[in-house]
C-alpha cells in the first residue's frame, strides 16, 4: 500500500480531479444544492459563484466529504468519495485536499510555523521544516512565523491560512469565501497569491464565493442559482 | 497531539496554573493525613512492641503510656522501687524493666534503666559499649546525629523533660557517652540511657525518703526482698528510692487478662496497657482525621470539577479548532487523545505537585515542632497509598477532560464549520 505522502499529489492524474455526476442535495425536503453533471480537471482553476444560500458551502461540503449527498455522486481524484466509509472519507481528504475558510481558523495557541508543522503532520505523519519555511516564505510571511495567530492582520492571517492548506501539497485546494471580507486591494492580492501558491505547489484551485470582484480571474466559473422562494 | 495541548494549556496559563495549585492543594491535604495518621500508627506499633504493661503512679493512664512508652509526655508521678520486684514475682511476667525519667539534655530525655531495656526495643551497639556503671551512657542514634556526641564525651544534663537547656543543670555529676546505638527507627533512638542509680544520683539521692514510699503498703514492702537485678539490689542497699513506671513483658496470656485489673485494684498503683491506650488515642484523633480527609476529598472532587468546567469552556470556543483539526485529517481518537491528554497533564501536575507539597509540609511540620519531631514524622518515607492518591488524581482529570471531547466529538464537522465560518 503506497504511504500518504506519495499519494499527496505529483503524478498528473489521468481523469477529472473532481467528477460530480447528477448531483444535488435536499434538507427537510427542500434543493438546497442542485449542480448536476460537472467536472473539475487538474489544472483548470475554478470559480463555484453563486449568492447566499445558493448551495456554494454545500458543494463544498459533498466535495470534501463532510457531507453525503441526497441524489447523485462524486469522486475526487478518481475515489468516489460520497460513497465512501467515513475513515476512507477522511484519508482522502487528508491526502488530496486543502481548505481555506473565510474566518482562516488557525489554531491561535500555536504559532504561524507550528499551524503549519501540524497541519503536515497530520495529513503526512511526519513533518519537513524545509517545506514549511520555503511555503512561510512564499506567501510573503518569513519574518512573522512565530507569531501567534491573534497577533496578524487579516491580510497576514489569509496568506497563513493558504500557506498551512498547500503545505501539505494537496491536488486540490478549496476555499470558501476567502476575499469576502477583504477591501478590493486586499482581494484582489489574496487571489493572486492563491494562484501563485497553487501553481507552485501543482494545486488545482476551487473558490466558491458571492464575491463578484474576482469572477474575472476564472475561465472555468459554475455559476449557482438563488435559492428557491420558501411557499408560504 | 501533546505539544498542541501543551500549547492550549500555555495559552491560558493562569487558567492552567490556578487548576494545577487547587489539584495540588487537594492532593496534598490527602498525602499529608495519609503520611501522618500511617507514621503515628507505624511509630505507635514499633515503640510498644513488646511492651504489654505500664505500671506507674495513679493518674491518667494515656499519660503513662505517653509518657513512658512514647516519651512525649511527662509522667504522672513515681512510683516505689519496689513495685519492679513486686511485678518480678508475679506469674506470668517475662520481663520487668524499670524506667526513671526527669532530666533531659538538649531536648533529648536522659533514661534511667537497665540493658533490657535497649535489648526490649531491639537495639545494638553501634559502638562502644553497654553502660555498666553510674554515670555511664549510650546514646541513641538520633541522639549522636544531633549533638555530635563521640565515645568519651562528657555532658550535664539539666532539670526537666522539654529541654535540657531550660532547666536547673546538674553540673556536679557529669555523664559520659560510653557506648552509641545504632538507628532503630523508634523512640530509643531519641534517648540517653543509663543506669537508675544515676538519676538517683544527679539528685542527690542516697538515703531513704519517706515520700518515696508513699502508697505503698506494708505487706508490699515486706514483701520486697532485695533480690533481682542490679538496680533493684542497689536501691534496696542504698536509697530506697523512686523509679518512674515499671514495662513489663508477659510470658503468658493469663497475665494479660489477670495482671491489669491485679494492679489497679489491689496496689495503689496504675497499670496500663499500650494497646488500649493507644487504639483509644487513634481513635479519637481519627475522628479529626476523617473529617480532614473528607474535606481534602472534597477540595480533589472541586479541582476535578474545576478542570472539567476549564475543559468544557475551552473546547465550547474551540470547537472550530477541533472541527478543523478534524477536517485536515486528525482521528476522531486523535481528538480524544488531544482532549484526554489536555485533562492528564493537569493531573499530572496537581497530583506531582501535590506530593511534593504534602512531603514539604510533614517535613517543614517536622523541623519546626518538636513533638512532631520526637514522634519521628518523616518527610523521605513514601506510603504505597500514595500511589493510590495519584491515580484518583490522574482519573479525575482524565474524566474531566473526557466528558466534554465526546461532547465535541457527537457534533457535526459540517455544521460546526458552517457555523464558525
Amino acid at each position: 500500500m503506497p504511504s500518504p505522502d506519495t499519494l499527496s499529489n505529483q503524478t498528473p492524474p489521468e481523469g477529472p480531479l473532481v467528477d460530480a455526476r447528477g448531483l444535488s442535495h435536499e434538507r427537510d425536503g427542500r434543493r438546497v444544492m442542485a449542480i448536476g453533471d460537472w467536472r473539475l480537471n487538474p489544472g483548470n482553476h475554478a470559480l463555484l459563484l453563486g449568492p447566499s444560500g445558493s448551495g456554494k458551502s454545500t458543494f463544498i461540503n459533498i466535495v470534501t466529504g463532510l457531507l453525503t449527498p441526497s441524489h447523485g455522486s462524486i469522486s475526487v481524484a478518481g475515489e468516489a468519495m460520497s460513497t465512501l466509509a467515513p475513515a476512507d472519507r477522511d484519508a482522502l481528504r487528508r491526502r488530496t485536499i486543502g481548505l481555506v475558510f473565510q474566518t482562516l481558523r488557525l489554531i491561535q495557541a500555536l504559532s504561524v510555523r507550528d499551524n503549519l508543522a501540524l497541519a503536515q503532520r497530520l495529513a503526512l505523519g511526519r513533518t519537513d521544516h524545509a517545506a514549511i519555511d520555503q511555503m512561510i516564505a512564499n506567501v510573503g510571511l518569513l519574518h512573522r512565523a512565530d507569531a501567534r495567530p491573534r497577533q496578524l492582520s487579516q491580510g497576514e492571517g489569509q496568506r497563513a491560512a493558504i500557506a498551512r492548506a498547500l503545505v501539505t501539497r494537496p491536488r486540490l485546494l478549496v476555499a470558501d469565501e476567502p476575499t469576502s471580507a477583504l477591501d478590493d486591494g486586499n482581494a484582489m492580492r489574496m487571489i493572486d497569491l492563491m494562484f501563485k501558491t497553487a501553481e507552485a505547489t501543482g494545486a488545482t484551485l476551487l473558490v466558491a464565493t458571492h464575491d463578484g470582484r474576482i469572477a474575472h480571474h476564472f475561465a472555468n466559473r459554475l455559476d449557482l442559482a438563488a435559492p428557491e422562494p420558501i411557499a408560504a | 497531539m501533546i505539544g498542541l495541548s501543551l500549547a492550549y494549556l500555555k495559552d491560558r496559563a493562569l487558567n492552567t496554573a490556578l487548576n494545577i495549585l487547587l489539584l495540588a492543594l487537594g492532593v496534598a491535604s490527602l498525602v499529608i493525613l495519609l503520611l501522618f495518621s500511617s507514621q503515628l500508627e507505624n511509630r505507635f506499633d514499633r515503640d510498644a512492641q513488646g511492651i504489654d504493661m505500664v505500671v506507674g503512679a495513679k493518674g491518667s493512664p494515656l499519660q503513662l503510656i505517653l509518657s513512658s512508652v512514647y516519651h512525649v509526655d511527662i509522667p504522672t508521678g513515681n512510683v516505689p522501687l519496689e513495685t519492679v520486684g513486686l511485678l518480678r514475682r508475679q506469674l506470668g511476667v517475662a520481663e520487668a524493666i524499670p524506667l526513671a525519667l526527669g532530666d533531659s539534655f538538649r531536648t533529648f530525655r536522659i533514661v534511667g534503666t537497665e540493658p533490657a531495656y535497649p535489648a526490649l526495643m531491639g537495639a545494638t551497639l553501634a559502638d562502644g559499649r553497654m553502660f555498666a556503671e553510674p554515670m555511664e551512657a549510650v546514646i541513641g542514634a538520633d541522639v549522636a546525629a544531633r549533638t555530635g556526641a563521640g565515645l568519651g564525651q562528657r555532658f550535664v544534663g539539666g532539670h526537666g523533660m522539654g529541654g535540657g537547656d531550660e532547666g536547673p543543670k546538674h553540673e556536679e555529676t557529669p555523664f559520659i557517652v560510653v557506648g552509641r546505638l545504632k538507628p532503630t527507627g523508634t523512640v530509643i533512638d531519641r534517648l540517653i540511657l543509663t543506669r537508675i542509680e544515676s538519676v538517683w544520683a544527679v539528685h542527690g539521692i542516697e538515703a531513704p525518703h519517706d515520700d518515696h514510699h508513699e502508697g505503698e503498703t506494708e505487706a508490699e514492702h515486706a514483701d520486697h526482698d532485695h533480690e533481682g537485678e542490679s538496680a533493684e539490689d542497689h536501691a534496696a542497699h542504698v536509697s530506697p528510692a523512686e523509679v518512674t513506671a515499671v514495662l513489663a513483658r508477659f510470658g503468658s496470656p493469663i497475665a494479660a487478662v489477670r495482671l491489669p485489673g491485679f494492679v489497679n485494684r489491689q496496689t495503689n498503683l496504675q497499670a496500663a496497657v499500650p494497646a488500649v491506650e493507644v487504639s483509644r488515642l487513634l481513635a479519637l484523633v481519627g475522628v479529626g482525621l476523617d473529617a480532614v480527609r473528607a474535606f481534602a476529598v472534597l477540595l480533589m472532587l472541586t479541582a476535578g470539577l474545576s478542570i472539567f468546567v476549564a475543559l468544557l469552556t475551552a473546547l465550547k470556543e474551540r470547537e472550530g479548532d477541533m472541527a478543523m483539526l478534524r477536517v485536515i485529517g486528525a482521528s476522531r481518537a486523535a481528538i480524544i487523545g488531544q482532549v484526554a491528554s489536555e485533562g492528564l497533564i493537569l493531573a499530572t501536575a496537581g497530583a506531582a505537585l501535590g506530593l511534593l507539597l504534602g512531603h514539604a509540609v510533614i517535613g517543614l511540620a517536622a523541623a519546626s515542632i518538636e513533638q512532631l519531631h520526637q514522634l519521628g514524622l518523616s518527610a523521605t518515607r513514601f506510603h504505597p497509598g500514595e500511589a493510590w492518591i495519584v491515580l484518583a488524581a490522574l482519573a479525575i482529570g482524565l474524566i474531566a477532560a473526557l466528558i466534554p471531547a465526546l461532547r465535541v466529538l457527537q457534533s457535526d464537522i459540517a455544521d460546526t464549520l458552517a457555523n464558525a465560518r
